[in-house]
């Protein structure tokens, strides 16, 4: 079981997966540290990969890949077939800059997938490059929450124009979809429902 | 005050589901620690030295008689009977076991309340002047659109979990009474040269660790704007505030570290994208909320009183309470009246069950059943007939809610401390106890007049210890508890930050300290002068050696 969550005209359910996930070799960089304490979030646009990792990368010859950010931007020549072919999506951490991606790829909605990946639940970033992708840089394709995703961030991450969500491994995926629900009405605009309340309403009946 | 509609009853109603599932999970051991912590902190729940506390929205003050009456029944039936009026006028318990609280979360429904965002990263409780309304000096009721950011910020999918907290203070005063400058978001309302309702907004201030005041953001704003203009100021935050460091990762830290002109810059490019976008406030909208905040249905009454008069002539305690505790309104024959939460040797901010039951009975019969809480932690009935104010003080006196002594030393702010908090390095409310009883003396109170004295356990500030006249700050010093202490802070428009004036004292020294600096102040003072204006001519100095003259005497005794 792949653990997906998939939105398809605004319902909900469980899903196959059919992208493999492109990963990084680990890196060397030590852990970084501030008062004993392992820093647990990076500071947006702190250079996290190492050319070494970029070259290191193992692409798999065949199907259909999410690559990593750096990967995709160093490395595009050689998978350039499989873009056009509708094969290759691209996947960044919230700490990344959203903007490198768009300066690279010119059309988005060439890719058939974006997926975000929050190392902790608590990154609230994603939202905001989820929002962003959708108001600012129209995206319209797919676009996956990937990592520590957990069903009681994924109302918000829907509303912030998430439309699947690899639920974490350890955790039900089936039992996730109930959060999807939460709220009937909720108060202000956003990716999914664009007018707040008041113009939606009329409240003054 | 705002009433419910049934799509405002649906979104309470589905977070007390929401939670109760979640507390059920997280009993279950499907959540874990960590993964509950974010979830009960957005619903006010703090794991606390002996219990969770619950911090109860109180949003921008406002109550009704009903609500505080079901508050009172919550306090009694949860927990031990009574409650912590907060610096962000919420109400806090400090006893309830966590397993109760979905079932607390489910009465406060039943009266339109919640406990939603009161502590977690997120945007906080959005608060206001307590005598928003009904000031003579008002230039613009806040309270509607402090309504409508309270619906925009509840749940906002995006501003969810954010670097650390978010607080939004507004204001539609001349003269602040709702410390805008010192928020991570600080509004003013007013009129433009044209007429139209605009905004000056504020960002980038904050007490707590790095005491900071805000700086202007945008002097002119139209009011339409101020959801997507907030939401283009947060969003960089989101994306940039530093969450390696939860000590430097509040909004004020990253407009310090880009300098106000570079995080100005980028907030007007990114609110060019924003700016009319669907959530801009239409006006229908601002008509509707600001419909349920219209004025009480006030009777035509005279500007004097003569049954007034004559109490205040024949009754000095009476007029010494008027003195202090009754405060103008623009409507004649009307005043606000302050029911203390200072008593001398309590708890600043508690009330008991019985009353706020009482509190809530006098809101019903004496000011239309509404009330306000206030950030320096009493209770305000808004709109008393000058007729009625003997019989409310007749009541409040017996119930131990009438001591004379707003804006006086005693009328001490102080969070709850090492007595509750688990943040906190020390405690707060026995060195407030302590004060109150040093200056147990009312003629003397009123003769040292004005003073703002704040208290905080650590500092995190929270009982706004910066802004005080006299702040108090209890520090750790390998194991035990210490008092750093401020003077020359001050809130409203002319807003500063205290300066410390030495090392910091033991518990058992503090009221002789503040003792010393008052009389400073006595011997100083001009005849116009509050303890504020003598700091601000003299400045720290001959406080401080008055204040540590006996030690350096001990010390010199030591080594001689």
């Amino acid at each position: 079981m792949s653990n997906l969550i998939q939105l398809k005209n605004g319902v909900a359910s469980l899903a196959d997966n059919d992208w493999t996930c492109v990963q990084l070799p680990p890196s060397q960089a030590e852990e970084r540290k501030q008062a004993g304490k392992v820093v647990l979030f990076k500071l947006t646009g702190e250079a996290t990969v190492t050319a070494e990792q970029i070259t290191g990368t193992i692409i798999p010859a065949t199907g259909k890949i999410i690559v990593p950010l750096s990967v995709f931007i160093t490395r595009k020549n050689e998978f350039i077939s499989r873009i056009n072919a509708g094969e290759v999506g691209v996947w960044l951490d919230t700490h990344e800059v959203l903007e490198t991606l768009i300066e690279n790829q010119a059309d988005l909605n060439a890719l058939p997938i974006i997926a975000i990946h929050v190392q902790r639940f608590a990154d609230g970033r994603i939202f905001s490059l989820g929002t962003l992708l959708r108001t600012r840089y129209g995206y319209k394709n797919e676009l996956r929450a990937l990592g520590d995703v957990l069903r009681d961030q994924i109302f918000f991450l829907k509303r912030s124009g998430f439309t699947s969500f690899a639920i974490r491994a350890d955790r039900s995926a089936n039992e996730a979809l109930a959060s999807l629900k939460d709220f009937s009405h909720p108060y202000q605009g956003a990716v999914d429902v664009a007018q707040p309340i008041f113009s939606r309403y009329n409240r003054l009946a | 005050m705002y009433k419910y509609d049934k799509l405002d009853q649906q979104i309470v109603d589905e977070r007390v589901t929401q939670y109760r599932d979640q507390t059920r999970r997280y009993l279950a051991g499907e959540l874990s620690e960590e993964e509950f912590r974010p979830l009960r902190l957005q619903n006010g729940l703090y794991i606390q030295r002996h219990a969770p506390m619950l911090r109860i929205a109180v949003p921008y003050g406002m109550l009704s008689s009903k609500q505080l009456h079901k508050l009172g029944d919550i306090a009694n039936k949860y927990d031990k009977d009574y409650g912590h009026f907060s610096t962000r006028q919420n109400l806090q318990l400090n006893w309830p076991k966590l397993e109760d609280v979905p079932e607390i979360l489910a009465e406060l429904a039943t009266v339109e309340m919640h406990a939603i965002q009161t502590s977690g990263n997120c945007i906080r409780n959005i608060t206001t002047d307590q005598f928003a309304g009904i000031a003579p000096d008002e230039v613009v009721d806040p309270r509607a659109m402090a309504e409508i950011m309270r619906q925009w910020s509840t749940f906002h999918p995006e501003f969810a979990l954010l670097p650390r907290k978010f607080k939004i203070a507004v204001s539609g005063t001349k003269d602040d009474r709702a410390i805008v400058q010192a928020h991570d978001i600080g509004m003013e309302f007013y009129h433009d040269a044209a007429g139209k309702l605009a905004i000056k907004v504020w960002v980038g201030g904050g007490l707590g660790r790095t005491p900071i005041l805000g700086s202007v953001i945008r002097e002119h704003l139209e009011w339409q704007h101020a959801l997507t203009y907030c939401e283009a100021i947060i969003r960089v935050y989101n994306l940039h505030g530093r969450r390696d460091n939860a000590y430097k990762a509040r909004i004020k830290i990253l407009v310090k570290a880009l300098g106000i002109d570079e995080f100005k810059q980028q907030v007007e490019a990114e609110w060019l994208h924003l700016k009319d976008a669907p959530n801009t406030i239409t006006e229908t909208e601002l008509i509707r909320v600001g419909q349920h905040f219209d004025a009480m249905p006030y009777e035509v009454l005279a500007a004097h009183d003569a049954s007034f008069d004559s109490a205040i002539s024949s009754n000095p305690a009476f007029a010494a309470w008027v003195k202090r505790c009754v405060h103008a309104h623009k409507t004649a024959g009307y005043r606000a009246v302050t029911l203390s939460l200072k008593p001398h040797g309590q708890a600043p901010g508690d009330a008991t069950s019985a009353q706020m039951h009482i509190v809530a009975d006098l809101a019903q019969l004496y000011s239309f059943g509404e009330l306000r809480v206030s950030h320096e932690q009493n209770l305000i009935l808004a709109d008393v007939k000058l007729s009625d104010l003997f019989a409310v003080w007749e009541k409040a006196r017996a119930n131990g809610l009438a001591t004379p002594n707003i804006g006086l030393l005693t009328d001490i702010i102080c969070c709850p401390g090492g007595d509750f908090c688990s943040l906190a390095n020390a405690k707060s409310i026995p060195i407030a106890e302590a004060i109150q009883m040093q200056f147990d003396n009312l003629d003397y109170l009123h003769d040292i007049g004005d003073i703002e004295l704040n208290i905080s356990g650590c500092m995190n500030a929270c009982g706004h210890h910066h802004v005080g006249h006299i702040g108090i700050l209890g520090v750790d010093k390998d194991g035990s508890e210490w008092y750093q202490v401020s003077i020359g802070g001050k809130q409203g428009n002319d807003a500063s930050i205290g300066a410390v004036i030495g090392p910091s004292f033991s518990a058992e020294e503090m009221p002789q300290v503040v003792q010393k600096l008052i009389d400073v102040y006595v011997q100083e003072r001009t005849p116009e002068e509050r303890f504020i204006d003598t700091v601000r001519r003299l400045g720290l100095a001959p406080f401080k050696t008055n204040v540590y003259a006996k030690n350096e005497h001990a010390k010199n005794g030591a080594t001689a």
